[in-house]
């Protein structure tokens, strides 16, 4: 993906029929790191790795929750992201007010697509640059989704975004066709190991991630770190085969302090590193 | 050309009493199941009292469908203070909620007549009182609602500390154990379904305490 005359304004085509503000966008997503999420028929699962920039900040709160049944996952620019979550609780606080019951997940990702979609049309704006692991229970089951820039959404089994998120994806591609079924300590679990995978060899420790679960009569919250810690010890000391033993229930309880300072995601420049786009093939067409 | 009156009101007023009392670790919040329109009865198990946050119960009479859309709006409220503080309202911050509310109405105001109840940021019992239109204050013992004027010289009688004129400044709670303030309450109760019509069928009672919420009723007079 190089510089080109079609790429300055949101609302310029490019011959070819693409919008290059929407790709780079999502470009801004692939640099961020890494976010998981799986889902079995009762239980969704979201877990996100938390790198702090320095030794002297903390890292920034990756996973939203957005209302008792519902929670995101987001990658890329944290403060969309976090823009973007006071949207989805302000929405669903409505729909309870009015309905007095809670917003279905699948209609909740039509409104944040709508939304993003928006940003791709307007000259004065700019696309959202972030992508977003929802995750939720409601009257048709458990459901996850991605939103991305572009304004599409798709449903997932399991799903991973953000930096080295191909490793997870091949993990989770490996594994997907039990996590219907799977329990939900095992689906922790394999959210854990999909997590491991995008460190690339680095020790998987409960400091550097936050996993959250919402599941058929468990609200959503994130699991406290203490917890995680013992799901990452019960299945790295057995070599990662057996199913750990059920962890209690931790009560709600946020994983992470505030941001401090620019995300890191912000950073990088867009035109070295990251995964490279194949010249004619639209991102937005997969 | 006489001044016209309004064939219709937008307000009715469903009955009921409310009751709460500040005590030193615990709060008593209670009122009675009845909902009444005009001389008759709606239902005899209607729940006035509603919980906002963990520590702070709100119990209402007047009118019940303004006094669920302000619940309603609490609750909401409460949602988003959540999701921002992570945590969840004190009973003071609640108590300064439901004033501006109230009179974010002041010129088509809330027919609810709000005892609000619940343990401070220090674990104490305390209880606010509320017109309808938000002027609240931090007392020790409250009540509103049909029964009121039956009640509060009863409460007054039993739990008034010495003129707050007189220094020191007493604290805003009762001596009475939790055990003395229910009792204290049902005694209340019955008395005031004796002679007010609108006020029976069955007691609510709710005490929050360092332990949690603990309910329970009591059978009153049904005519």
């Amino acid at each position: 993906m190089f510089r080109n005359q079609y790429d300055t304004d949101v609302t310029t085509w490019s011959p070819a029929g693409r919008l290059f503000q929407v790709e780079y966008a999502m470009e801004a997503v692939k640099q961020g790191s890494a976010a998981i999420g799986l889902r079995s028929k009762t239980h969704v699962v979201l877990g996100c790795v938390n790198k702090a920039n320095s030794e002297l900040t903390s890292h920034q709160k990756k996973i939203f929750k957005v209302d008792d049944h519902i929670g995101v996952a987001i990658a890329g620019l944290t403060a969309d992201g976090r823009v973007l979550s006071r949207y989805m609780r302000s929405e669903c606080i409505n729909y309870g007010f009015t309905y007095e019951s809670p917003l279905p997940v699948g209609r909740l990702v039509v409104q944040l697509a709508d939304k993003a979609q928006v940003c791709t049309q307007r000259s004065w704006k700019r696309p959202y640059g972030v992508g977003l692991l929802v995750g939720g229970l409601d009257e048709s089951g458990a459901h996850l989704y991605y939103n991305c820039p572009s304004g599409n959404y798709f449903e997932y089994q399991a799903f991973a975004i953000g930096s080295r998120s191909q490793a997870a994806k091949t993990y989770l591609e490996r594994r997907f066709n039990s996590f219907m079924d799977s329990s939900r300590d095992d689906l922790i679990k394999d959210a854990l190991l999909a997590i491991r995978e995008t460190l690339q060899g680095e020790t998987l420790k409960s400091s550097i991630c936050t996993v959250a679960v919402v599941g058929a009569g468990e609200a959503f919250h994130v699991l406290d770190n203490e917890t995680v810690q013992k799901l990452i010890d019960a299945f790295e000391i057995a070599g990662g085969e057996e199913a750990p033993a059920a962890a209690p229930d931790a009560a709600a309880e946020e994983g992470g302090a505030a941001d401090q300072g620019a995300a890191a995601d912000q950073g990088a420049a867009a035109a070295d590193q990251g995964a490279a786009t194949e010249e004619g093939v639209a991102p937005m067409d997969i | 050309m006489t001044k016209q009156a309004a064939n219709w009101s937008p307000y009715d007023n469903n009955g009921g009493s409310c009751v709460a009392i500040a005590g030193i670790d615990y709060c008593v919040i209670a009122a009675d199941t009845r909902m009444s329109t005009g001389y008759s009865i709606l239902t005899r198990e209607y729940s006035k009292i509603c919980k906002l946050a963990d520590k702070s119960l709100m119990a209402s009479s007047g009118f019940q469908a303004d006094v669920k859309a302000l619940q309603k709006l609490l609750a909401a409220r409460h949602l988003i203070y959540q999701h921002q503080h992570n945590k969840q309202m004190s009973c003071p911050a609640m108590a300064q909620l439901l004033s501006n509310t109230l009179y974010y109405k002041r010129f088509f105001p809330y027919y609810s007549f709000n005892v609000l109840g619940g343990l401070d940021t220090e674990g104490k019992g305390c209880v606010y009182t509320y017109d309808a239109v938000g002027s609240y204050e931090r007392v020790g013992y409250g009540c509103q609602g049909s029964g009121s004027t039956l009640i509060m010289p009863f409460l007054d009688n039993q739990l008034k500390s010495p003129s707050p004129l007189l220094l020191p400044a007493q604290d805003a709670v009762t001596p009475l154990s939790e055990a003395e303030a229910v009792d204290l309450v049902k005694t209340c109760f019955a008395s005031a379904t004796e002679r007010d019509i609108y006020t029976g069928d069955k007691l609510e009672i709710v005490v929050l305490n360092a332990d949690g919420i603990r309910r329970e009723y009591m059978e009153l007079r049904r005519d």
